[in-house]
């Protein structure tokens, strides 16, 4: 076994583009459900809406990308009024409702129009001018300690992680505030949030919308990243890992979901190549190559159950704020 | 302050000319509602005709279990909505305005179960009753310079207040954290962080242990001279008869009483519908009527 290897695999991933894009897209959700009590279980769906609007902007329309951006961060805005305004003066579990069957019926509705590329999606030089901004030398790689990334890739994670830094900072300003305060008194007891003046439903409005649009950011980095949107990729799947990575990570913490995704894609890729490596040299010898896939999710998942257990405020969390006697 | 003392005296003074009956018009009245209606199903859990609030006064709300004082409060304070009726605060008719908006023009109430908010510390609490803060604005937020001396100043005046409800060493405490009472005490504090003109405070005193009664006591009185209007609803006779200026009885929805706490007390009406322990049982059975309607409702 080569444990170099597996290790190098690993740590690629725990910092390559897709825990980029689960990190873009948990910082959004961590603003909604860990400062805002916001349930919301179809975060995907603003993803998808980010993916797509630069994906039929630059592909099929021809515009360039960064007007692209613009346009997926309005579509953003629109799906979160769309889905807050009816809801959010109901309970929160309404909320639940609404953002699952939504992001059902977006993906569905992405495959059965032709202009949004049907089950096929959009392929395309989506990150064409994104491509053109690099700023490396033309290196063949670039070596990161036992990782090394190619040029194209090197830029995509120096670009991706310098969006998640300005969103961990405009998360931190945000949480610091009184804005970020009404925020939490909103998680603890809207009634008593109300009772003090505050009219809960606006601020429930802005962090849906904050935290959309922080999503959408996700879809775009990922339709630049792959140069293709699949309408398959934004099954509700996703929005239960960005909760997996939160509540690892710690919910209500600024460096929670950086921590948490990181640590989720680290830990998946490891056991994945672990069983390969193992397989293939002989050493595991009750499961065959097929079986892996799944059986590494059942080994994460009984990680993430012991972490329930033993450690239920996550990485970050603190234990004695969890445990308060919330009534 | 001798100034609003004086008013607060004379406020008082003249609950004590008035002939006690129920719906009496008041010399200054804060607070005026009109055949006030609150239908849970085919039960009628408020139905009050008219009452009127003496400004500067402690008006106390009492009656048995099941009466609808608490449900008058929440549809006076927004929190419900009322099947009829008008109500007006300062003049200005409130009928089923949101709590936020009438809790900015000064009238702001607590809970019966208290709403402290765990996860905030004690201080953050305070400072969520600040009115008119730039900071609660979204891209003023993220600008500090815009916000942190107004949030100094009114850290300053949350921790006086802190102060006189003994909670300021708890300031850097989650507000979970607290004993029941000292989340009672917590939620008025709270609630003067408004400035507000008239407080009402639904069951200030229960789970509260004798100690911190008396001091919550002053603490009412205490509002009362700096000119804010209270009205309570409460169960705890004594403190009912030691604190309040005025006393409004329920029972059933609507006001059977009204009066100085000397002459509710004797008023034979009030002593056969809440006092008396002989009907205790027949009142009950119209309390569990309300619960029961309120099941069927929802």
């Amino acid at each position: 076994m080569d444990f170099g290897f597996i290790l190098s695999q690993s740590l690629t991933q725990a910092i390559g583009v897709t825990a980029i894009i689960y990190c873009l897209a948990a910082i959004g959700l961590n603003i909604q459900f860990g400062y805002g009590g916001l349930l919301n279980f179809g975060q995907v769906a603003f993803v998808a809406v980010g993916a797509y609007a630069v994906g039929v902007v630059v592909v099929e329309v021809g515009l360039s990308l960064w007007l692209a951006i613009l346009i997926a961060i309005l579509a953003a805005t629109v799906l979160a009024l769309l889905l807050g305004v009816p809801t959010l003066r109901l309970r929160a579990d309404y909320l639940a409702i609404v953002t699952i069957a939504a992001s059902e019926i977006l993906r569905f509705l992405a495959k059965s129009f032709d202009f949004l590329g049907g089950s096929q999606g959009i392929t395309g030089s989506i990150g064409g001018d994104f491509s053109d901004l690099n700023p490396l030398p033309d290196w063949e790689r670039f070596e990161l300690g036992p990782i090394s990334f190619t040029r194209v890739d090197m830029w995509l994670v120096l670009a991706g992680w310098l969006v998640i830094a300005i969103l961990t900072v405009l998360t931190f300003l945000l949480m610091r505030s009184p804005w970020g305060r009404v925020v939490k008194g909103v998680r603890e007891d809207e009634d008593a949030v109300r009772s003090l003046g505050k009219n809960t439903y606006l601020f429930k409005l802005q962090i849906l919308i904050i935290g959309g649009v922080f999503g959408s950011f996700a879809g775009m980095y990922s339709a630049i990243a792959k140069g293709a949107v699949q309408p398959d990729g934004f099954v509700p799947d996703f929005t239960f890992f960005l909760y997996v990575m939160l509540i690892l990570g710690g919910t209500a913490r600024v460096m929670g979901p950086l921590l948490g995704a990181a640590i989720f894609w680290f830990l998946l890729v490891f056991v994945e190549q672990f069983l390969k490596e193992g397989v293939s040299s002989g050493v595991i010898t009750f499961i065959s190559t097929t079986q892996i896939g799944p059986v590494r999710f059942i080994l994460v998942g009984v990680g993430l159950m012991a972490l329930i257990v033993f450690r239920p405020e996550g990485i970050l969390g603190d234990r004695k704020e969890l445990m308060l006697d919330a009534r | 302050m001798p100034a609003d003392a004086v008013i607060g005296n004379a406020a008082v003074e003249a609950l004590k000319n008035l002939d006690p009956h129920p719906g009496v018009a008041k010399p200054d009245p804060v607070l005026v509602a009109d055949g006030v209606v609150r239908q849970f199903g085919g039960l009628r859990a408020v139905d009050v005709s008219h009452l009127e609030v003496q400004r500067g006064a402690i008006t106390a709300l009492i009656g048995p279990n099941g009466a609808g004082k608490s449900t008058f409060f929440n549809v006076i304070s927004g929190f419900d909505t009322a099947n009829e009726g008008t109500w007006s605060y300062n003049n200005q008719t409130i009928t089923n305005t949101a709590p936020n908006k009438l809790a900015r023009r000064g009238l702001v109430r607590t809970f019966q179960l208290t709403k402290s908010l765990s996860r905030l510390t004690v201080l953050q609490n305070m400072l969520l009753g600040a009115k008119g803060q730039t900071g609660e604005n979204l891209f003023s937020a993220i600008f500090k310079f815009s916000w942190s001396a107004q949030e100094q100043a009114n850290t300053k005046r949350a921790m006086e207040l802190l102060g006189r409800f003994n909670l300021a060493q708890k300031s850097a405490d989650f507000a979970g954290s607290l004993s029941g009472g000292q989340r009672k005490l917590l939620e008025m504090a709270r609630a003067l962080m408004l400035n507000p003109d008239l407080v009402m405070l639904d069951e200030p005193m229960a789970g509260v242990n004798p100690a911190l009664k008396q001091s919550l006591l002053d603490h009412i009185r205490d509002i009362r001279e700096e000119g804010t209007t209270v009205m309570f609803v409460e169960h705890d006779m004594d403190m009912v008869r030691d604190v309040s200026d005025w006393v409004v009885v329920m029972a059933q929805g609507a006001i059977i009483s009204e009066g100085t706490p000397a002459s509710v007390m004797r008023d034979q009406r009030v002593i056969d519908a809440y006092l008396g322990a002989h009907h205790d049982d027949a009142l009950t059975d119209s309390g569990q009527s309300l619960t029961t309607a309120e099941e069927t409702d929802a």
